[in-house]
């Protein structure tokens, strides 16, 4: 049952991500990414860690799709030059890595290790989590963040001449 | 209070009596059909719920304009929804010839599946939750901010000057919503410590001298939390006085201009079902859920309490589309950014107070006075840079 | 939960691969972030599934580093397409093959 729903997650992932790296026209590929966040966020529920795949959903597929989509919008003329020779040569190195890494893994005896029983984590403990041991990186983020708002308004701003 | 308690768990009952030849079945079986029913039984409630709404919105319009509203169709005009619905099925589907056919046949879908979705996490009644999970509220807005990229769909793939303005406003207008939306529901999570509806309904229970129940709604912060929640629903639902992206004397009817048929009817439940998972939401949040209102009332079953509040919410819905013009673009994000948002983390502060002072009367009285000030500073000193003079009509007096 | 841990990272790291493709073969600004994009969530779903494999995973450390790591991704994104819009201003092109020049 539950490798069913897998198989299912991973090509429903898989080609929303190749679609979204080889169509033509852009806001499909966009559409398509979407899609392919969804599928992500339903591999972080499949492994049972539900509040990163509320996130991913809430973070990527509201925000960041919707950002992608508004830049596309604000920069029409789609100029796309890809000639047969990137397509390929970029499929070839990106081929090669992934042969690369598939050895790897399927080589590797430190990943045969059997899955531990679903551990159940609830979001209070997460947030006790953020709130105790990772109050640094939680304070250095919101800085971050902060200083990414302001960063892409002000490149984005108007020039005044 | 046995048949009490009876009646108030019926359909709890009647899931378990339909699960329980099930019980030699594998676990995935059971849960399986156990979603099904809920599903079923949440869609027939809510497709009923959304039949009525449309008449009785009518119903109330027209009430208010002084006439009698739809009361050919069987009696009082209660079979118009039927009506509506079959125009609506035999009425051709136009496709734009230059329109992106997939996308635009998609766009429906998309639209009306995260506002099904997000009805499923809110609990109706004692131990009526569809969807029961740790993080309910979070994946409630998750779900729901999977309508803006629909919205987009819809407009882009109409291939339509108008769809893709309307989309824009949508866009725009739900995106800074969404800020005080999530920020007024903060407080109640923290002051809960949960992000879960069902811990939140539990917090709301009991009574106050046995008559004032403990519902957000009546501190100070959650009061002002509720208006702020409520004013931003409604423009997340794009209702009037909100629904700029759909004004039809300024671009025909937004992202929705090239849809016809079904597909208009698919869109026009989408915005039903919004606004009564939004309301539901409300209800949950501030309105003690399916509390009775008072202690000796919770005789009444519980799932009754909770579409009563609804009901009354949906109303005020309808009333203020009755009696409120449709306000500007510019008003409708210069009041998201300068007055919800920091009016928004003024109840986070308001809450802290509220809690940190034992919760008691002088918390109260603390929290409010905090509220108002708030409240006075943004509205005048903050927001006086226009001032506002006395209309005067030349022509008219 | 019958799928191993190489198969999870099977998966991941077709992601990434994916990602990488977009990344190097595609001209259009956009495109190229969006391959960023794949190869970060590809790196995000390895920590999720690591901390799912430890033997004990009752410690949240996976699922924070990917809520963190979820957080800058969204920060990037938003910076990337703003200096997107901003090169569009400027060379009235998203074309990355045509911004060769170091003058502005």
């Amino acid at each position: 049952m539950s490798s069913v729903a897998f198989v299912f997650i991973a090509i429903l992932t898989l080609a929303a991500a190749l679609a979204a790296v080889t169509l033509r026209r852009l806001i499909h590929a966009a559409l398509m990414l979407a899609l392919s966040f969804l599928g992500l966020a339903a591999f972080y529920f499949f492994v049972g860690a539900e509040f990163v795949g509320l996130v991913q959903i809430f973070v990527y597929v509201g925000a960041v799709a919707i950002l992608i989509v508004f830049t596309i919008l604000l920069t029409r003329r789609e100029t796309e030059t890809t000639k047969p020779l990137h397509w390929f040569a970029g499929g070839a190195i990106a081929l090669l890595v992934f042969v690369a890494l598939a050895w790897a893994i399927s080589q590797s005896p430190a990943l045969a290790v059997s899955a531990s029983p679903r551990p159940s984590i609830s979001v209070k403990q997460i947030g006790e989590t953020l709130m105790t041991g990772y109050v640094w990186p939680l304070l250095c983020l919101g800085l971050l963040l902060t200083a990414a708002l302001i960063g892409a308004l002000v490149l984005v701003m108007e020039e005044k001449r | 209070m046995p048949a009490a308690v009876f009646l108030d768990q019926i359909f709890v009952r009647a899931k378990q009596f339909i699960l329980s030849p099930l019980a030699g079945a594998p676990p995935w079986v059971t849960q399986i059909v156990s979603s099904l029913l809920s599903i079923s039984l949440l869609l027939a409630v809510f497709l009923s719920l959304f039949a009525l709404m449309s008449l009785w919105e009518r119903k109330i319009l027209a009430r208010i304009q002084n006439r009698y509203g739809p009361n050919r169709v069987g009696p009082f005009g209660l079979f118009q929804p039927v009506a509506d619905g079959i125009k609506m099925l035999i009425k051709e589907d136009v496709v734009p010839f230059r329109a992106d056919k997939v996308v635009h046949f998609l766009a429906p879908i998309m639209v009306a599946a995260p506002a099904i979705l997000a009805l499923s996490v809110i609990p109706y009644g004692r131990n009526m939750t569809a969807f029961s999970i740790d993080g309910g509220i979070l994946f409630f807005f998750a779900v729901g901010s999977m309508t803006e990229l629909a919205v987009f769909m819809a407009g882009w793939g109409s291939n339509n000057k108008f769809s893709m303005l309307g989309a824009m406003r949508a866009i725009a207008q739900m995106v800074s919503y969404e800020l005080p939306l999530i920020i007024t529901v903060l407080p109640v999570v923290m002051i809960v410590g949960s992000l879960s509806p069902d811990a939140i309904v539990d917090a709301q229970t009991g009574y106050k001298m046995g008559l004032i129940p403990h519902w957000f709604v009546f501190t100070p912060w959650g009061g002002a939390a509720f208006l702020l929640f409520f004013v931003s629903g409604l423009v997340e639902s794009n209702r009037t006085p909100f629904d700029v992206p759909e004004g039809e004397s300024e671009i025909v009817a937004g992202h929705m201009t090239e849809y016809s048929g079904f597909k208009y009817a698919i869109f026009f439940l989408a915005e039903y079902f919004g606004m009564f998972a939004i309301s539901g939401l409300a209800v949950t949040l501030f309105l003690g859920g399916w509390h009775a209102p008072a202690g000796v009332l919770s005789i009444v079953p519980s799932y009754l309490w909770f579409f009563a509040k609804l009901g009354v919410l949906l109303f005020v819905f309808i009333w203020i589309r009755g009696t409120l013009p449709r306000t500007r673009v510019d008003q409708v994000m210069n009041f998201a950014w300068k007055f919800m948002l920091p009016m928004a983390f003024a109840c986070i502060l308001a809450a802290a107070i509220w809690h940190y002072a034992g919760r008691g009367w002088s918390g109260w009285l603390a929290s409010l006075g905090f509220i108002v000030a708030a409240y006075v500073f943004l509205s005048r000193a903050a927001g006086s840079r226009r001032k506002f003079v006395r209309r005067t009509y030349r022509f008219a007096e | 939960m019958t799928p191993t841990l190489p198969v999870f990272l099977i998966v991941s790291s077709a992601l990434f691969c994916l990602g990488l493709f977009a990344a190097l073969s595609r001209r259009h600004a956009i495109f190229i972030l969006i391959g960023i994009e794949l190869m970060l969530s590809a790196a995000n779903l390895n920590f999720v599934v690591f901390w799912r494999f430890h033997p004990t995973p009752v410690e949240p450390t996976g699922v924070m580093v990917a809520i963190f790591s979820i957080a800058i991704a969204a920060a990037e994104a938003a910076v990337g397409l703003a200096l997107v819009i901003a090169v569009y201003r400027h060379y009235r092109t998203t074309n990355v093959d045509k911004l060769n020049q170091l003058k502005g």
